[in-house]
């Protein structure tokens, strides 16, 4: 039952394309996985959108859309209506050809880096050798769609934007990429298939995840932040904050292209959230070795829509950093921590298994964190916070 | 036929690259051509190079150049003819080039003639294999040529900084 439930989706597949001729197998194929990927994560968009209203609204104490449809679960239709039928606003002297593609090249970029997350057991559209190489290629791509979007405009207020958009990006790129790079050290692949499969024992009931060791515990807490860097969301939007720069790089967008660009965002946050859960969270495997008779997907997305939630309930919490907070954190804390967390991959992997590998690894851990974060305060001292309310 | 596809794309983007007199419009067609190139180096089954050249170029080296450009502006509306004023002596170099890579590749293996062989798909842990064992120098060597790279950025910022004061 566990084995129907678990393949129920590529039995399907297989079972739809073996009726079709024996030349077309292939393409129609991967057609059809990818239309799946489309819909599926289109659909968890629309669903985010308004699940990040709501849950936004409540952190704030307010109710959050709640006209359209029960609760308001059916506003993402009609916000949908109301972009495809809003007036496009293209400015005069803005350049035509570029302001027109660099919503359809952010919208490419984040559509393609869902082909090397697997979702479930034998369910990845693409086994590349390199997933995780091809991951952090594509997302580069749409840091380079950022500038093209901000540029295009001609205003300056979205040159800025675009700009410290890049600026944030690129420096963040670099701890994500660190902090991913332990990962496959650890696994000895860079292909997402092996580095879930790598995670997928159980000893006692406990998972083999990589979050569950120190290094990836650390590693996972830089690659999230970084990750909420890459995606320009709270407490890093500088680039796009509404109370800054009115919207940054996308001023100059409205109706379709607008609603393009907010897609583009949060294709892009799913996919790293997906490829957080491939790198850390051990994939599509259960959490508990009792619990492997739910199926593979069910438990991928499970871990997706919690992450999402981390993600919201972080935006809702924490306010923006300036720009030049931000980046100093990507270089000053978040480089040195990728680094030693590397270091400390190395001396896990090669100690034996045991207290002493834990013990050493976590003090390497804490006593950089504390380090770091000491040196960062430029000798102020760390205080009682003292409340001044307005009488 | 793939080839083809891609190779008059990459070949587009860069005759585009050079024609069009908006410079930022020049860097994104060069942008184009760089990731035609990565599409043929994926259609060679170099998943390592064609991937590396997407991160590298399209990610990092076209981003460098679009700084350099918005942070180096001229008035970029002056009237400037495509074809620069030493085109002639230009056109005979070209041509001397193009002469002496089509000789050289009419005489290699894709024509069935030079001694060695082809070689078989290359996977990411030979490639990793390779570079930590019989390349190890080679990669010591680039990680050095970077690092003084970044130091020398560094150190040409910090100096302008303090001129300025």
């Amino acid at each position: 039952m566990g084995d129907a439930a678990d393949q129920f989706f590529v039995n399907l597949l297989h079972r739809a394309v073996g009726t079709l001729p024996a030349g077309l197998r292939p393409i129609l194929s991967s057609l059809i996985s990818v239309v799946a990927i489309l819909s599926v994560f289109a659909f968890l968009f629309a669903v985010t959108t308004v699940l990040e209203r709501k849950g936004l609204g409540r952190i704030q104490n307010r109710y959050g859309p709640n006209r359209v449809g029960p609760l308001g679960f059916l506003q993402p239709i009609a916000d949908g209506i109301k972009s495809l039928t809003k007036e496009d606003i293209v400015p005069h002297s803005a350049d035509r050809v570029v302001h027109f593609l660099a919503p359809l090249v952010l919208v490419f970029a984040a559509f393609s880096l869902y082909a090397v997350l697997p979702i479930g057991r034998n369910m990845v559209l693409a086994d590349l050798n390199a997933g995780v190489l091809f991951f952090f290629a594509v997302s580069s791509v749409m840091e380079l769609t950022i500038f093209m979007a901000g540029w295009s405009s001609r205003n300056k207020y979205s040159l800025l934007g675009a700009m410290r958009a890049i600026a944030q990006m690129i420096s963040y790129e670099v701890p994500l990429i660190l902090s991913s790079v332990t990962v496959v050290m650890a696994a000895g692949s860079l292909s997402t298939v092996d580095i879930v499969e790598r995670q997928a024992g159980y000893t006692g009931f406990f998972p083999h995840w990589f979050v569950f060791t120190p290094w990836g515990f650390a590693g996972f807490l830089l690659f999230l932040i970084a990750a909420t860097a890459e995606s320009n969301r709270s407490p890093f939007d500088l680039p796009e904050g509404e109370s800054e720069i009115v919207a940054g790089y996308y001023t100059e967008y409205s109706g379709f292209k607008f609603a393009l660009f907010f897609l583009g965002e949060y294709l892009g946050l799913f996919a790293i959230s997906g490829l957080g859960i491939t790198l850390f969270l051990g994939g599509w495997a259960a959490p508990f070795s009792f619990l492997t008779w739910v199926p593979s997907y069910l438990w991928f997305f499970a871990k997706l829509i919690l992450l999402i939630a981390l993600f919201i309930w972080v935006r809702g919490t924490l306010p923006r950093l300036r720009m030049d907070q931000l980046m100093n954190f990507a270089w000053k804390f978040m480089l040195p921590m990728a680094l030693l967390n590397l270091v400390t991959t190395a001396v896990w992997h090669f100690l034996a298994q045991g207290v002493v590998r834990w013990v050493v690894c976590i003090l390497m851990i804490v006593v950089a964190y504390v380090l770091l974060g000491r040196s960062l305060m430029h000798g102020s001292r760390l205080e009682k916070r003292v409340y001044r309310f307005a009488e | 036929m793939l080839f083809s596809i891609f190779a008059i794309l990459t070949v587009a983007g860069a005759v585009a690259a050079m024609s069009f007199r908006n410079l930022v419009h020049s860097v994104l067609a060069l942008t184009f051509a760089f990731a035609g190139l990565a599409a043929i180096y994926l259609l060679l089954g170099a998943q390592f190079v064609g991937l590396a050249q997407i991160l590298v170029y399209v990610g990092a080296v076209a981003i460098l150049i679009v700084f350099a450009v918005l942070l180096t502006r001229d008035d970029g509306t002056a009237p400037r003819s495509i074809l620069s004023s030493s085109w002639k002596e230009s056109a005979v170099v070209v041509l001397l080039v193009f002469g002496v890579l089509a000789w050289t590749i009419s005489r290699s293996l894709v024509f069935g003639q030079g001694g060695g062989s082809l070689p078989r798909d290359v996977s990411m842990q030979e490639i990793g294999n390779a570079l930590m064992q019989r390349f190890a120098l080679p990669l010591e060597i680039v990680g050095a040529l970077l690092t003084v790279a970044m130091i020398g950025a560094v150190t040409i910022a910090v100096n302008e900084k303090e001129e300025r004061r």
